[in-house]
């Protein structure tokens, strides 16, 4: 029998089944979390199409579907980095020598927004309690020195969520390594620096998108040449999903995102090999495991064949997609917030069946506040269990060769590939971000999928189905319930702004005017790379503030369309 | 009477960038039949009072998730004194509200309703028709006596 007789034999006994077995109690549809229709059943036939050379393939190899080590986490295991930062850089130093000890094998340092916008903390526009609220607050060098106090940066990776101000924050942890000794090739991390999401989802935008776009291809382009060990970028598909796309789109948005920051970056002559082999990438990982893990592999594919096919890059470390993933947050709950652990431990489960090479969870009671000490290691224990007990790390992509999951795989492509085409369409990212397109497709599937919630169609446990009587109501009275929260520090904003009165006191004030006039001459010509500029008023200790405020200037500030 | 359609300003004091939830409830105000305006990202207290009072919204809400509930919602309140417009527009607050306390703070400063993370639609909706009415009957009988 040849193969396609045989797998004729198997979609004819399909229906034969149907017909005999199923069809005696008939069941509903099915969809997945992007609407997806799912049959009770898969078979080989419905994998007729694929090759397993040319369309999964080993792991380490073209199109890297099954990941992209060879051994994957037999060996090594995903970096385990819980993103942390809160009140001020001593206070952050802590908790990151606390996760270290812990056995965190990298950092994640969280910003406040204040920082994210480029803003010192004692602007005036801005409220008090933003300062060290959400993360920590930094505005001068002498705040990076001091989280990383003790810890040489040699020897750790430390990934940045930070995206507008990428150029200030990279030039101070460069100088903050050669105060310790460390030069830039040696520094090893990550950058967000995806400012077209921050557009479509997150916010932390200041300038217009196609300067914002320049800064961005700065970064790529000085790390390429100086900063070797550095991810320059983190192309993200998380956000905009937290914001209401679905999984396809979400890896649409990030693979259309990232190629125009390839486009960019080769505009300024160099080799996409040069480049693209430190791309890296976020992604979200939401509640239905199998769609989550056809996800990651199909991205990983498309991505492995964009490379190739689109711009003809021959070393195939710039095709493999290697990326971070964490949990879907807009599905966990503040009613039974426990709850959550169980959701996060299979987002993570989804995470690692899908071949990420780094993850957070998050914790439980982040529907509330950021996490406490408690939960934010009971997050990282749940990597923990999963990397050491579960035994899912032994064989590389458990899943693959599993006939629903490599359909998901196939459908997920194709779709994301439709959503690209509609992108491209509408004129690329830039213009999409510009007439607001994107933001108001999803902000609409966000409505909807809360419609359903409301309405009980989609079920969420504790919440619409088997709800408590004893959980407290929701009708405005708040909830209170028994946990501990991480209590804000009031004195964060009084300790912040005296430190920066006092470094704007001490400092070489007339070399800060200096190094941000020669930046700002550097801003105003249309290709200058402006990291050398921002690295020299970093180490004059201009601030946040200071260097943003030159750019604002320069650029000027956005609006963005709200798509409602 | 004659029923003048309810409009509302939706506004997310601060910097914060997390604004699902504000457009969703946006959203689901519009489809309740009311006039709903979004005010978008990154606006101050005074840019939030001043839009409230010159599109002559009954509602202003405020979304906050970044924890800064307290101290936003406290810079709007002493800005609508100020303007004299703290009786006139209806102040609602909603998002991550973490704890009863900071319920029972938020009400004690002069916020009308507090609306935490999981409240229904139609809490909202109700609360907001309820109190517009009340209002209105209200500014109707002040206006017949004098």
């Amino acid at each position: 029998m040849t193969l396609e007789e045989w797998l004729d034999k198997v979609e004819k006994d399909k229906v034969r089944w149907t017909g005999e077995c199923l069809n005696k109690k008939p069941v509903g549809p099915a969809f997945t979390e992007s609407g997806m229709p799912v049959e009770v059943l898969y078979t080989p036939a419905d994998l007729k199409t694929s090759n397993y050379f040319k369309d999964i393939g080993n792991p380490g190899e073209y199109p890297f579907t099954r990941g992209v080590y060879p051994s994957m986490y037999r060996g090594n295991i995903w970096s385990i980095r819980q993103y942390a930062g809160y009140s001020t850089a001593e206070e952050s130093n802590r908790r990151y020598k606390f996760l270290l000890e812990n056995g965190q094998t990298g950092l994640s340092v969280a910003f406040d927004l204040p920082t994210q916008l480029g803003l010192d903390s004692d602007d005036p526009s801005i409220i008090e309690e933003e300062v060290g609220r959400v993360g920590v607050a930094l505005d001068s060098l002498q705040d990076m020195e001091m989280l990383f106090e003790d810890i040489p940066l040699d020897r750790i990776t430390t990934s940045f969520t930070i995206n507008a101000p990428t150029v200030v924050i990279l030039a101070m942890y460069i100088a903050a390594g050669e105060k310790q000794g460390v030069p830039m090739q040696k520094l090893k991390g990550t950058l967000q620096n995806d400012i077209l999401k921050e557009y479509l989802a997150r916010g932390t935008y200041i300038f217009p998108p196609r300067p914002s776009l320049k800064l961005t291809t700065d970064v790529i382009e000085f790390c390429s040449r100086n900063v070797p060990k550095f991810n320059p970028i983190s192309i993200s598909g998380y956000h905009v999903r937290e914001a209401g796309a679905n999984a396809y789109q979400e890896v649409a948005y990030a693979l259309s995102e990232a190629k125009t920051y390839v486009d960019e970056v080769l505009k300024r002559g160099l080799h996409v090999d040069e480049f693209a082999p430190r791309l890296s990438f976020i992604f979200s990982s939401g509640m239905d495991l199998f769609e989550e893990v056809a996800k990651h592999r199909a991205c990983r594919r498309l991505w492995a064949r964009i490379m190739r096919d689109e711009y003809n890059s021959r070393d195939p470390q710039s095709q493999r997609m290697r990326f971070f993933a964490g949990c879907n947050g807009t599905t966990l709950t503040a009613k039974e917030p426990l709850n959550n652990i169980i959701r996060t431990t299979i987002e993570c489960l989804a995470t690692i069946l899908g071949g990420a090479q780094s993850c957070h969870v998050m914790s439980f009671d982040e529907a509330y506040a950021i996490p406490t000490e408690e939960s934010a290691r009971v997050a990282l224990r749940t990597q923990q269990i999963i990397a050491f007990e579960s035994g899912v790390t032994n064989s590389v992509d458990p899943l693959g060769g599993s006939y629903y999951v490599e359909f998901l795989t196939n459908k997920v492509e194709e779709k994301a590939r439709e959503e690209m085409g509609w992108v491209e369409e509408n004129g690329g990212m830039v213009a999409c971000v510009e007439k607001g397109l994107i933001h108001n497709k999803i902000a609409r599937q966000a409505y909807e999928k809360e419609k359903k919630i409301r309405s009980g169609e989609k079920v969420v446990v504790g919440l619409n189905k088997f709800v408590a009587d004893d959980c407290c109501d929701t009708k405005g009275a708040g909830k209170g319930p028994e946990m501990n929260l991480h209590k804000a520090d009031p004195e964060v904003y009084s300790r912040q702004v005296k430190r920066l009165k006092s470094i704007k006191r001490n400092r070489d004030n007339s070399l800060v005017k200096e190094t941000l006039g020669n930046l700002e001459k550097a801003a105003r010509k249309d290709i200058e790379n402006l990291m050398p500029y921002v690295i020299d008023a970093v180490k004059a200790y201009a601030t946040i503030g200071e260097i943003t405020g030159v750019l604002r200037e320069v650029y000027g500030t956005f609006k963005c369309p709200t798509g409602i | 009477m004659d029923e003048k359609k309810i409009k509302v300003l939706v506004g997310k004091p601060g910097l914060d960038g997390h604004d699902r939830g504000a457009k969703v409830v946006a959203m689901a105000l519009k489809d309740a039949g009311m006039e709903v305006i979004y005010t978008g990202l990154h606006q101050s207290p005074e840019q939030l009072v001043r839009a409230a009072i010159d599109e002559d919204v009954d509602v202003l809400g405020l979304s906050v998730l970044s924890g800064i509930h307290i101290g936003a919602s406290k810079r709007v309140i002493d800005i609508m004194k100020k303007e004299g417009v703290k009786d006139d527009i209806i102040l609602l607050v909603g998002g991550t509200i973490p704890t009863k306390e900071d319920v029972d703070k938020l009400k004690s400063m002069g916020v009308d309703g507090v609306f935490p993370t999981d409240s229904s639609f139609e809490d909202i909706v109700d609360f907001i028709k309820d109190v517009v009415k009340r209002k209105r009957e209200k500014t109707l009988a002040e206006s017949r006596s004098l």
